[in-house]
């Protein structure tokens, strides 16, 4: 049976997703934002899911680590879209949104060409490496073009505040898992207690995405440049 | 090798993202103007200084959490830490960066304040509602 840490791990995020969603259906941001949703939406399937198995089996059992790792590479990709979705909100003007699906889905086959490579090597549970391997290239790449998007912010002088939040909410998201994903490798005598960082970190996105769609404007502006650590 | 180079790059990627995060945040309630009570209530007139932070804080605890904004305090909490670093470190040697820092608590500390305006003003509907029903 799982203790009241697993517990808490799950209860922490599960509300903040339906908040999420809560938030952008009375804001009138469903639609707006539907990519960003739908990966909340989907989180949210994902976490029952995940609780089902943790109420069953337990944190350290092999069923929940597989229901994991699977789950969180269909919600990366997802994620993925949902971070295309806000460089078509940044490029509108430029009509280049085409292009960016087009970017975007030839590095998402190229990521997993690369990670195919990977694991090409590896003698058994073929599709379970992958999937991991597939999952942490992407954060990896998530925050590469999170991080190019901020800087297009930047530079074309993108003023609204919420779109502004959403990049940068996404921006340490993204961070957060890359850099946690790094120490495993460097690591993995430490893997078993960053095993619990994941879940942790997944609770602050719902949670930043709420706060911008509940408490900011769709036509709240601000100066990008500003907020920049390095003064423009 | 590889790992140690995606982990240096996603630590600063991260302390970047999460210093202008935290800006955007301040930068977004500077616009709003505190009403009188809270004013009363934290000592803020106009301008918040560093000093207020603290003390606003507990005032926040005292009030029920709604649950969009928790993450927002949380952020805040952690980026007036990061400058209480700064301030014992580089800002001792460098005098810009006290200015700088000093200016950037005071914003915190108003940020604060208008998550408290928030919260009681929460508080006050859900027990406007509990009255209704």
């Amino acid at each position: 049976m799982p203790g009241p840490f697993e517990y808490i791990l799950w209860f922490l995020c599960t509300p903040f997703e339906v908040a999420a969603l809560v938030c952008a259906f009375k804001r009138k941001a469903l639609r707006r934002y539907f990519f960003l949703n739908l990966y909340v939406a989907a989180s949210l399937v994902a976490s029952l899911g995940r609780f089902q198995i943790l109420h069953h089996y337990g944190l350290n059992s092999s069923a929940y680590v597989y229901f994991y790792y699977y789950s969180d590479a269909l919600l990366t990709i997802c994620l993925y879209f949902a971070l295309t979705s806000l460089y078509s909100y940044v490029f509108h003007e430029l009509k280049a949104e085409r292009y960016v699906s087009l970017v975007a889905f030839s590095l998402l086959v190229g990521t997993a060409i690369f990670s195919y490579s990977v694991v090409q090597q590896s003698s058994g549970k073929f599709a379970t490496h992958f999937v991991v391997e597939l999952s942490q290239n992407l954060y990896f790449v998530g925050l590469v073009l999170t991080y190019l998007l901020w800087a297009s912010i930047l530079k074309m002088r993108e003023t609204r505040t919420r779109v502004i939040q959403l990049v940068l909410s996404l921006g340490v998201y993204f961070s957060l898992f890359a850099a946690t994903y790094a120490l495993r490798n460097l690591y993995p005598p430490m893997s078993s207690l960053l095993q619990a960082l994941p879940p942790l970190i997944a609770c602050f996105l719902p949670m930043a995405w709420a706060y911008a769609f509940w408490h900011l404007p769709e036509e709240a502006r601000l100066v990008p440049a500003r907020l920049a650590v390095v003064p423009r | 090798m590889m790992a140690a180079g995606i982990f240096v790059f996603s630590a600063a990627a991260l302390l970047q993202f999460f210093i202008s995060y935290c800006r955007s945040l301040i930068a977004a309630s500077a616009k709003q103007v505190l009403s009188p009570e809270v004013k009363d209530v934290t000592g803020i007139q106009r301008v918040a200084s560093g000093e207020d932070f603290k003390r606003v804080m507990q005032l926040l605890q005292l009030c029920p959490e709604c649950p969009e904004d928790r993450n927002s305090v949380q952020a805040i909490g952690t980026y007036f830490s990061l400058l209480n670093f700064v301030r014992f470190t580089v800002a001792r040697l460098v005098p810009s960066a006290r200015t700088w820092t000093e200016s950037e608590r005071g914003m915190c500390a108003y940020f604060a304040a208008v998550a408290l305006e928030r919260r009681i003003s929460f508080s006050r509907d859900m027990l406007a509602q509990q009255m209704d029903g």
